[in-house]
């Protein structure tokens, strides 16, 4: 693995959107007002009778969503996750989830990397909102080109998909032949002294605190969870079997995230598996250069690292 | 089939929607009553559609915004034949397919799941967007909404986009009987000039008596024929419409009669019904 180069998540989703729309006619796409953001503009090109223009509604988005699935469509619907799902999560609760339409929801710019735009714009609840939510695939890829394969990815699956991407780029940590399909977590690095499990734009960063822990004698196993619902509770038991302690990490609330879907699977298998989870700790974020602020607010390997010595530490 | 036939479907719709919320013990009365003519023209006249082929993939799409009046439109299919009359009366039972807001995926013949307001209207433009895609333009696309509804910004948003796309397949059906779950609708939230609003966004608007079914028919054959614009009816409906003591009465919005209540309402109906088949001999 290296982190020689990086691009944006959003920009994989970008590719994989005009790809999926070249597979199969029926993929259309809807955008509320950020069409360059979210990166649907090369889809806008290509197809524009497939576009819509919705406007700065994101109640309309989601619901004129759900009768473009009504009508047959393959309906990719986007705007921030702050907006989207943020601010519709009713519409997406009865006119998609309990009515069963599988619109495809692309939640961009997640997360506290979001940077100056501050705490309005940091959307950290998403996966918590989209993970109660019965029906629902909760999916965060950890580089662009895994966005791009989960992307054509949705465009297949049958059932309602939510998909959070960050902003700013991140480190390419997979290649084409990386395998990637909705559902499994994958074990990127194995070890026997502890789990840390992470998804999203976190992934990369336990990768490269698993090579630090590795210069600390500690030998870390890496679970890549780029399907947080349903989750891949075999492939965790496994390694936390193994290694008897674990660490989460998240760009996200630690409430209702998949730190806690973690929690869950220790809880209702009566593991002793220490967790630490790492993530926004119940409080909003604040304006700032994305770096600085993923340091801040411990969201780096470094701090992944602390804590999986701590967790190595509570098993003894 | 003749007015005088519609009028007496219209009546016995009215005698089922009692018979059911009396023995689900909950529900709304007054809307579903009031809404009764124009389900009795929409299933008798207006829709295409197969009730014995639910998912004919060339049917017109109704779609229910106020789900909470769902037992007007259960009462409707199953007068249509979609089922059997009898199951009526497992309205909002434990295992039942007629929930007590309409969900799509238990009852065939259902469009979309609704109850939670002010939705069903950006539905209608997505299933207009993509059926103008799949070569079917067509189909025509019915949305049913309470006036109340209308208190939700969800509504107005789809109000501004479905001009923008002309999707003149569209019809919204707006149940103006005045009354909301806490009074009048002009005391809870005035909606006045609604006719002026819809006009403003880009409609085309039509008002109507909404208990009269031949104005109901007319004016759905009238928005089929504007092109180019959408279609909003404003259908000036009673609540509680065909029996006395629930017309007009706010207090009747979200309640069921109980058995004392339901009896004398059936005994009315069923003097209307008389008074319909000797009127039109």
């Amino acid at each position: 693995m290296s982190d020689t180069s990086s691009e944006p998540i959003r920009a994989g989703f970008g590719r994989g959107l005009v790809k999926a729309g070249q597979l199969d006619d029926n993929v259309v796409a809807c955008c509320a007002d950020l069409t360059g953001s979210v990166k649907m503009d090369a889809f806008q090109k290509e197809f524009p009778d497939r576009f819509f223009q919705i406007g700065v509604a994101e109640q309309n988005l989601v619901t004129v969503g759900a009768g473009l699935a009504a009508a047959g469509k393959v309906a990719f619907v986007s705007s921030y996750a702050a907006f989207m799902p943020g601010r519709c999560w009713e519409q997406i609760r009865t006119t998609i989830c309990l009515n069963e339409q599988p619109v495809k929801l692309i939640g961009a710019h997640a997360g506290i990397s979001v940077g100056p735009d501050g705490a309005t714009h940091q959307m950290l609840e998403d996966i918590a909102l989209m993970r109660a939510l019965p029906n629902m695939v909760v999916l965060a890829p950890c580089d662009s080109i895994e966005a791009e394969k989960a992307t054509l990815a949705m465009a297949k699956d049958k059932r309602p998909n939510y998909m959070r991407m960050a902003r700013e780029a991140t480190p390419i940590i997979t290649d084409e032949k990386t395998p990637f399909q909705i559902g499994p977590a994958y074990v990127l690095e194995k070890g026997a002294d502890v789990t840390l499990i992470a998804t999203g734009t976190m992934t990369p960063q336990a990768v490269k605190a698993a090579e630090l822990l590795y210069k600390d004698g500690i030998e870390a196993e890496v679970v890549h969870v780029p399907t947080i619902k349903p989750l891949d509770v075999k492939t965790i038991l496994q390694s936390l079997k193994k290694t008897g302690c674990v660490v989460s990490a998240e760009e996200a609330q630690i409430t209702g995230g998949l730190g806690s879907a973690v929690a869950e699977v220790i809880v209702d298998e009566g593991l002793a598996v220490p967790l630490i989870r790492i993530g926004m700790k119940d409080r909003f974020g604040e304006s700032g250069d994305p770096e600085q602020l993923m340091r801040h607010f411990g969201l780096d390997a470094q701090h992944i690292r602390l804590a999986a010595h701590a967790a190595v530490e509570r098993k003894k | 089939m003749t007015t005088k036939q519609l009028e007496l479907i219209a009546t016995d719709i009215r005698q089922d929607i009692i018979k059911m919320l009396e023995a689900a013990k909950s529900g709304h009365s007054a809307g579903p009553l009031g809404l009764a003519d124009i389900f009795t023209a929409l299933y008798f006249d207006i829709l295409k559609h197969n009730p014995k082929k639910p998912d004919w993939d060339e049917r017109d799409i109704l779609l229910m915004s106020n789900g909470h009046c769902v037992p007007v439109r259960y009462a409707a299919m199953a007068n249509a034949g979609y089922f059997d009359r009898k199951e009526l009366l497992t309205l909002r039972k434990l295992g039942s397919r007629l929930q007590g807001h309409p969900e799509r995926t238990k009852l065939p013949g259902l469009e979309s799941t609704s109850g939670p307001l002010g939705s069903g209207l950006s539905q209608a433009i997505g299933l207009a967007l993509g059926l103008r895609l799949n070569n079917q333009p067509h189909r025509q696309i019915y949305v049913t909404m309470g006036d109340g509804e209308l208190d939700e910004g969800n509504v107005w948003e789809a109000a501004m986009l479905a001009p923008k796309y002309n999707l003149d397949t569209i019809t919204a059906i707006v149940d103006r009987n005045n009354i909301q779950i806490d009074g009048p609708t002009e005391s809870v939230l005035p909606l006045e000039n609604l006719k002026d609003k819809w006009e403003a966004f880009g409609w085309h608007v039509l008002e109507i008596d909404g208990n009269d079914i031949e104005a109901v028919i007319d004016a759905c054959a009238m928005a089929r024929a504007v092109t180019e614009k959408p279609t909003c009816i404003i259908a000036y409906t009673v609540p509680g419409k065909g029996v006395d003591f629930m017309e007009y009465d706010f207090h009747w919005h979200g309640v069921a009669p109980d058995h004392a209540q339901a009896k004398k309402a059936l005994a009315e109906l069923r003097t209307l019904q008389g008074k319909i088949r000797s009127e039109h001999e």
